[in-house]
Order: C-alpha cells, then structure tokens, then sequence
C-alpha cells in the first residue's frame, strides 16, 4: 500500500514504475503459447529441472527473451532521453542518429555477401554498422563552419538513414535467401535468441546505462542553455561528446540485440516526463524503468493477439506508440 | 523571343517567361534524348536508328518485339509515373511551404504499401493482380484523410500535417512490416520488390491504366496554379489576397494524393523523386507553378527512366528495381539541401 499512498511523491510514482516492471516480468515469464503457473515459474528460476519441458520453456526462450527485452527498452528509453537533451528536439530519437538503418545495413551485408549467420556474429557487425552511420551522421551534422545544430543533425540522420535503406533494399531484392532470414529481423523481435548472445554486450551496455543515470545533474544545466552551463562552468563540448557516444553504445546495443524498435526511445522520456518531471535526474531512471516495462509488454501482448503466430515486438511498439506519437503532435510537443 | 508567353484559355491564365519556354523545350529534348538510349540499351543492345525504325512500325524480327512491346511500354510507364509524383511533389511542397516535405514523408506511400502488400498477402490469389493499383490508391487516399482528419484542429498546419505524417507513416511501416513477415516466401519478394519500387514487366496496359488520371489530374492542378502560388506566401497573406486557404488546401492535398497514389499504384513506393524533382526546376525557371509544373514533370520523369536504365543494365542479369537508385541519387541530394539551407 506505501506505494500507492505515495504516488504523489516522484520516489512513490517511480517506485509504482518499478512495480509495473516487475509486473510485466512476471507475465512476459510465465504466459505465452503454453502459461505457466507462478509456482511452476518459481521452481524453474530456483529448482532448474532438465528434464521438465516446463522448466525448459523458462530457461532456453522466455528468460532470454524477457532479459532482452528488458535490457533493449531501457537502453532505447534512456537513449531517447539522452537524444532529446542534447539536441534539445523533442522529436529526437536514437533512429534519427542512422543507427538503426546503419545496423540494419551492416547486418544484411554480412548475411548476404559473407553469409554470416550466427546471431552472436551479426550482433557485433550491427554495432559496427550502428557506430558507422552515427559518426556519419555525425560528420555531416557538424561539417561546414556553423558547426552541428539539433536540425543539421536530425536531417542528416534522416537521409543518411535513406540512403542505408535504399541499399539494404537492393541486396535484399537481388538475394532472396537473405531476405528471407533477416525480415523477422528487420521487424524487430526478440524471439529465439540465447543469453549468450547477451552476455558479451553487457560490459558495454551496462556501464553505458549506470553512467548515463548518474549524468541527470549534468543534463539538466545543460538544458538551461550552452551559455548558461558554460558560464557556470560546464565543459559543453566534452558532456555533449559524452552523449552522443551513449546514445550509439546504447542503442546500438539495444538494435543489434533485437533489430528495428522503434518509438521506446520516442515517446517513453515523454510519457516518463508528464509522469514525473523534467527533472534528468528522475527522468533518466524512470526512461529505464518505463522503457523496459513498455517492451516486456508490447513482446508478451505479441503472442496473444495473432496466436499461434507471434508479432514481432518491433511492430507492436509501433502500433502501440504511434497514437501516443499523434497525441504529443496535436498537443503540440510544447514540453522538452 | 517574346519576353514571356500569356496564356488566357477558359479557367487557364497564366503568363510563362520567355526562358521557362526555352527551359521546358530544352528539357523536352534531352528526355527523348533519353527515352532513346534506354530503349536501344538491354540485355540486347539495339542501335539508335532500328529503335527509330521500330517505332514506326519498320523493324524487321525481334527487335520490334524487343523495342515496341518489352522495352517502350516499361520505359512510358518510367516517365509518367516519375512525372505524376514530381508534380504531387511541387504541390505539396507549396502546400506545407517547407522545402523537404515530400509525398513519401506525409504517409501518401505508406498508406499505399499497406494496401498493396494486403491486397498482395491476403487477396491477389482469389482476385488477380490487376486489382492491385484500385487497392493501392485506395489506401493512399484513406492514409491521406486520416492524416487531415488527424491533424484538423480548428484547421490544419503545415507543420501538424508533416508530423502527424511521420507518425502514420511508422505506424503503416510497422503493419506492412508484419504482412510481409508472417506471409509466403513467394509474396513477401513479390511485395518487397513492390516497396522498393519498380516498372518491371510494365505492359501497355498499365500505361493505358495511369494515363487516364494524368489528363485529368495535370490540368486541373494547372488550373489552380495561381492558389498554389498563394499557399506558398503563409495562411494570412493568401486569405488577404481572397484565397479560401483551409478549403484550397484540402484541394490541392487531395490533387497531390491522387498524383501520387496512381503512380505509387503502379510502380510501387518510389521515394524521392517527389522531393528532388521540385527542387532542381526551381533552379532552372522562375518560382511560379505554371511553369515549375512541366519542368518539375520531365525531370521527375527523367529521373525514373535513368534510374530503370541503369538497375537493369548495370547489373544484368539482374533487374534492380527503379527505387533502388532513385533512393541512392536521393538521399545524397537531400543531404546537399540540407548544406544549402541556413539553420
């Protein structure tokens, strides 16, 4: 009940965000083509039997797949958070940077020129490709003597984007077999992947993410303007710097793991931001929290609506964020 | 030369500048020019004066077949459709006064594609394919109505109606997407080729299709030159000036839809020519929409002729579909607005 007595504090309304997380845990675990009973998910975690197709069904898809989708929500929620302080756009997202169409692109070249396939390979040349369309679009955001501007950048991030599309599209219509492997991909899912193609992300994403919580102070003097935060003596250039790297190692990370997501980093730092302020150092941890919540729900929602088939969680965070996208632009997106 | 052409038929008036004139002959030259070489260039090359020949029905054996049957009804269908989105295009661009929107950006595409890759998913088998282009324009005109309706609040914006676009388009993406995923191999090339953009296997029919909605389309966005002009001055200039704005811009929305949806229709979600076309005849000639209109056309529809051209002799035996390029000469152009605009 303290949370529920407390949610007009920011720590209580947090703390609810934090329920609802473990909420969505708790069901993307146990309900999908076969539910499972919470005290059968209990001994699964605790009592791990080989032999219990149960057991199985916990360990070897739905625990991967909610890890995954956890850690791609907050790392895409935070990134778009991160995204719309430093460029001060509240349409900004980690899209707009290129790194999605950039890992997609690095990825089907790998599966259709050099036929790689195995997941764990195709993660770390979709982050390559992630940090290649960012320091593209970066470059070009920034060259010429005006120096990088917020619209400089999200333009440039749109045609970079474009053109990495219209590439992707053309090795994918002269290979069939590619496209076949890697449209589910393209959509977006988390379904069918190990932990251990997890494992070898979290020496980046992690620190990424807690060094990215800890910035909310920082962000917010900047958000009171360069010459502000300058003049009480910000380094500008360097947090901005810092920035822009999280963003890429985040969402890099986060495409690379479950392809195109779109919308968490959009529209989660707005809902987060109505929820509880504007505050960074409130809003950064309530993107993680919200973000992870939002996908663990849109993959489990997934399974259900088309059963026996499965909407890739790509697709669903669209189709869920798209009318809150419409809202914020009738509203006028007057806030951020 | 005269200094500049008065035009005064009917509903029509409009005076063209002497160098527009020159412009637009020039243009109409060079596209010809390279109508011809993408009819005498293939997986058979065929010189310049057998495809003349052809033409007038003289060509003895396969090259007749080759020019008049394969390669001229594709190469027709090229032009035309580059044209129709080139002027929806202009429209647009004068419509939401902002230089970078396109019919691809507000959703028109989208809308489209969601339709045809249902139509290519869930009823082609039953119905056949020549249904397709009836489903695809109309979906790019209910995508179309949602965006107004969606971005109507005691009258629409420029600015509301591209974001409220963008927005719609992702959510189109995302239901084409999931078509495309959950259906067979067979239909997924099939509508992915689609999406990409593309005149293979155009035949006389879809060019009889398409040519209907130009004539009626073209001239009727000509006739309205003068409040497209207006749109372009902002909404109190133009109601200053005794243009009904809310009403004329619900208009020439609907002239653009329709432009751009027959030829999203028929050759598939070609993006950017839309946004490229506009920009380089406004180089060219004077800012004025009866004469940006046929300038904007030929260059639209030369732009997809070239782009055909090179996706199915650069790399035969592949045919790499029109959009493919269009995408890759695009997206560096607009990366090259973007460098000439002041931010």
């Amino acid at each position: 009940m303290t949370a529920i007595t407390a949610i007009h504090t920011r720590a209580g309304r947090l703390l609810a965000g934090l329920l609802l997380l473990a909420t969505a845990l708790a069901a993307s675990l146990s309900l999908g083509q076969t539910n499972l009973a919470p005290t059968t998910l209990m001994a699964a975690l605790t009592a791990f039997d080989p032999s219990n197709t149960q057991h199985l069904i916990v360990a070897d898809s739905r625990l991967p797949r909610a890890v995954i989708a956890g850690l791609v929500g907050a790392a895409l929620a935070v990134a778009g958070a991160l995204m719309q302080a430093l460029t001060r756009n509240p349409l900004a997202s980690p899209a707009i940077f290129g790194v999605n169409a950039g890992a997609v692109f690095a990825i089907v070249v790998a599966s259709t020129v050099l036929t790689v396939s195995a997941l764990s390979q195709l993660l770390w040349v979709g982050l390559a490709g992630a940090f290649g369309a960012a320091l593209l679009v970066f470059g070009l955001g920034s060259a010429g003597d005006r120096g990088p501007s917020p619209l400089r950048l999200v333009l440039a991030g749109a045609a970079v984007s474009a053109l990495f599309m219209a590439f992707t599209q053309a090795l994918l219509v002269t290979n069939q077999q590619g496209l076949d492997s890697v449209l589910f991909w393209l959509a977006g899912s988390v379904a069918g992947r190990s932990l251990d193609m997890v494992y070898p992300t979290l020496p980046l994403l992690l620190p990424a993410l807690a060094l990215s919580l800890t910035l909310g102070r920082a962000i917010n003097l900047l958000a009171s303007g360069d010459q502000v935060a300058q003049g009480l003596g910000q380094n500008v250039v360097g947090l901005k710097l810092l920035l822009g790297v999280l963003v890429v190692c985040l969402a890099g990370t986060a495409v690379a793991l479950a392809g195109n997501v779109g919308f968490v980093g959009l529209i989660v730092p707005h809902m987060v931001r109505s929820w509880l302020g504007t505050d960074h150092r409130w809003l950064l941890s309530g993107s993680a929290v919200f973000g992870a919540a939002l996908v663990l729900m849109a993959d489990t929602l997934g399974r259900f609506l088309i059963m026996p088939q499965e909407i890739p969680v790509g697709v669903m965070t669209a189709l869920i964020g798209t009318p809150v996208f419409i809202l914020l632009a009738r509203r006028g997106l007057n806030h951020g | 030369m005269a200094k500049s052409l008065r035009v005064r038929a009917g509903p029509l008036a409009f005076a063209l500048p002497g160098r527009t004139i020159a412009v637009t002959a020039a243009l109409i030259l060079v596209v010809a020019a390279v109508m011809l070489l993408s009819l005498s260039r293939g997986t058979v090359a065929i010189g310049p004066g057998t495809v003349l020949q052809a033409l007038l029905g003289q060509a003895e054996g396969p090259e007749g077949f080759v020019v008049n049957t394969l390669r001229l009804p594709r190469t027709v269908m090229a032009f035309l459709v580059g044209a129709a989105l080139a002027v929806a295009g202009l429209i647009l661009q004068a419509l939401v006064r902002n230089p970078l929107a396109s019919p691809d950006i507000i959703g028109i595409s989208g809308g489209a594609s969601v339709a045809a890759v249902a139509f290519l998913s869930f009823l082609a088998p039953q119905l056949g394919a020549q249904w397709l282009p009836l489903f695809a324009i109309a979906g790019a005109l209910l995508a179309a109505a949602g965006i107004y309706l969606l971005a109507w609040r005691s009258g629409v914006t420029p600015a509301r109606l591209v974001l409220i676009g963008i927005g719609l388009s992702a959510a189109m993406g995302a239901a084409t997407t999931l078509m495309i995923t959950l259906s067979p191999i067979a239909t997924t090339m099939t509508a992915y080729i689609w999406l990409t953009g593309s005149v293979y296997g155009s035949d006389w029919a879809d060019v009889q299709a398409l040519l209907p909605w130009l004539a009626l389309l073209l001239p009727l966005a000509l006739r309205h030159a003068r409040a497209i002009d207006l749109q372009e001055f902002g909404d109190t200039l133009a109601t200053g000036l005794g243009l009904p704005v809310q009403r004329n811009r619900l208009l020439l929305l609907v002239l653009s839809v329709a432009l751009a949806g027959v030829a999203v229709a028929h050759a598939g979600a070609i993006g950017f020519v839309g946004l490229m076309a506009p920009h380089i005849a406004r180089r060219l000639v004077a800012r004025q929409f009866a004469g940006l209109a046929p300038v904007t056309a030929l260059i639209g529809g030369m732009l997809v002729v070239l782009a055909d051209l090179v996706g199915r002799t650069l790399f035969a035996p592949l045919d790499v579909p029109a959009g493919v390029f269009v995408s890759a000469i695009g997206a560096p152009f607009f990366i090259y607005l973007l460098f000439r605009q002041r931010f």
